[in-house]
């Protein structure tokens, strides 16, 4: 699903996010990637999600080279993306229903179809009954939910969360990684950015973590015997 | 998987309709908006009515000139004044003569016995006039050319008449008619320079009012971009703004002029009477109106366009 070959990403000023990553994550797979801030976690979901390019090494997602890619034909990768913003980035200018909609709307999904998938999605995770909220009126754990509902909404192959938790209490935090561990279970790759150690040991997921953007402990190279 | 995910994916003919539906969507999404902000954007069709207004106004006023002008031009006419020593029936015959002529549409002719009645009753000196020996008058002719001519043939029928033997005197008051046409020419071209700086205006106006809409939106936009929006997808909802606020400005201008016309007309035409005048003014026709409305709107299209195209694509996910 996801292949980085010794990617570097150095920003303009020469700070260096990512040096020499090389990491892979298979299809239907989970991992959590850890480190503490400005490791390169953000850096490297942002390699996957096309925001930024690295300046050297070759990303491969779902056998697309992401180098070469020319910037036409981001928005149609990306739809194969599921993104969690750890802030949601909900529009809070329309209800719950809109918000998880707006993918399939996008995609140019027929109408009936948008009403009935947006339900499954909200209702996969428990808000079937607050489609008519505006966002503004719901609990933090519930716009995280509403992020994640859009996230899955058009059923992509491979969901990337940044932080989901870090604005939530244990339980919620809990809830939400399970929702995850769901998506995985049902054969969608899942890689969850996450500095909640405790969480993420008692998950007994694949582990990648970073430090000053390099890899320091990979458990994904050695998944295929421990994990499978 | 892969295979598996294109089953779920809408086919063509549903993109094509989902395409359609989107358009009709920013349609009436970009109206709502304008529905929803009722005071912004009723300040911004002001702005953008009472800018095309003069426009408008100006070329409403340019055309009523020219039908005056051409009403002007069709009465030219020249005066011949003939040589004393023509009988009654020889001025006659040539005024035959002329009436074949093709470049003259009209005459008249005067004879001298006329033109001395005319005169002593018109003059004021009456009865003095009796003790004339001979009638002191010659006969004339007032030539009245064909409608369409222009200036300058007038000019050649002028001097082709006043080479005639019969003619003593061909007369036209060339000077003030061309006068009158240069003004109408400089006021046709200040016409056309204010329409393009105002149509410049507008264009400015909607373009930054689509901006600022842009900057209020830039969030969404972010996110819509990140779920895998094309910068078509984004760019409409703000193209049809554009639209909306071009058709209803060029709307509000039409009103403006008609309404203005209305409180003219009173006395326009007492005017009218007072110069005993068959001057109708020129309104707005269908025609005009669809002009305004359909140059507004792309006004309103190209406002927006530009600065879509500047400021939608430097805003990327950071």
């Amino acid at each position: 699903m996801i292949q980085f070959h010794n990617i570097t990403k150095r920003y303009p000023g020469g700070h260096e996010a990512l040096s020499n990553v090389t990491l892979s994550l298979q299809a239907g797979e989970m991992a959590f990637l850890t480190g503490h801030s400005g490791a390169g976690k953000s850096t490297l979901l942002k390699i996957i999600s096309l925001i930024e390019k690295p300046t050297r090494g070759q990303a491969i997602l779902n056998k697309i080279n992401l180098n070469t890619l020319a910037s036409s034909r981001i928005p149609y990768i990306r739809r194969n993306i599921g993104i969690i913003f750890q802030d949601h980035q909900l529009l809070f200018d329309r209800p719950v229903f809109d918000n998880v909609a707006l993918p399939l709307i996008i995609q140019g999904y027929a109408h009936h179809e948008i009403a009935k998938r947006t339900r499954a999605a909200l209702d996969k995770v428990g808000l079937l009954n607050k489609e008519k909220s505006m966002p503004i009126t719901l609990s933090g754990g519930e716009q995280q939910r509403v992020g994640i509902a859009r996230a899955v909404v058009h059923k992509p192959m491979l969901l990337l969360a940044d932080e989901p938790t870090g604005n939530l209490d244990p339980v919620l935090s809990r809830e939400i990684m399970q929702i995850f561990v769901g998506f995985h279970q049902v054969g969608v790759s899942v890689l969850v950015a996450s500095h909640d150690l405790n969480l993420i040991e008692e998950l007994q997921k694949p582990v990648v973590t970073l430090n000053r953007g390099k890899i320091i402990h990979n458990d994904l190279e050695r998944s295929e015997n421990s994990y499978e | 998987m892969s295979d598996n995910k294109h089953q779920h994916r809408p086919n063509f003919l549903h993109q094509i309709s989902a395409w359609l539906l989107h358009h009709f969507q920013s349609l009436i999404f970009s109206l709502g908006k304008v529905y929803r902000s009722p005071s912004s954007t009723l300040m911004t069709v002001a702005v953008i009515g009472i800018t095309l207004t003069l426009p408008g106004g100006f070329y409403l006023l340019l055309k009523n000139i020219q039908s005056i002008s051409g009403d002007l031009r069709a009465s030219t006419q020249i005066t011949l004044y003939l040589k004393m020593d023509l009988s009654t029936a020889q001025a006659q015959q040539f005024n035959n003569q002329l009436k074949d002529r093709e470049d003259i549409a009209e005459t008249v002719f005067i004879s001298n016995t006329q033109a001395l009645e005319d005169f002593k009753q018109n003059s004021g000196f009456g009865k003095s006039l009796d003790h004339l020996e001979s009638n002191p008058l010659p006969h004339a002719v007032i030539v009245l050319p064909t409608p369409e001519t222009d200036t300058l043939t007038i000019k050649t029928l002028l001097s082709k008449l006043q080479a005639l033997p019969q003619v003593d005197i061909a007369k036209l008051d060339t000077e003030w008619l061309e006068r009158l046409f240069t003004i109408i020419e400089i006021a046709k071209r200040t016409v056309i320079i204010i329409s393009l700086l105002f149509s410049f205006a507008v264009l400015l106006i909607i373009g930054n009012t689509i901006r600022l809409d842009i900057q209020n939106r830039y969030q969404e936009i972010i996110v819509t971009k990140l779920i895998g929006a094309t910068n078509s997808f984004i760019r409409r909802p703000f193209l049809y703004s554009g639209v909306w606020y071009g058709l209803f400005g060029g709307l509000l201008s039409w009103l403006i002029v008609e309404l203005s016309l209305i409180a003219l007309s009173g006395p326009i035409s007492t005017l009218n009477m007072l110069y005993q005048s068959q001057y109708h003014l020129i309104t707005f026709g269908f025609t005009d109106f669809l002009i305004i409305i359909c140059f507004s709107t792309l006004l309103g299209l190209a406002g927006s366009w530009l600065a879509v195209a500047r400021h939608l694509n430097e805003i990327e996910p950071k």
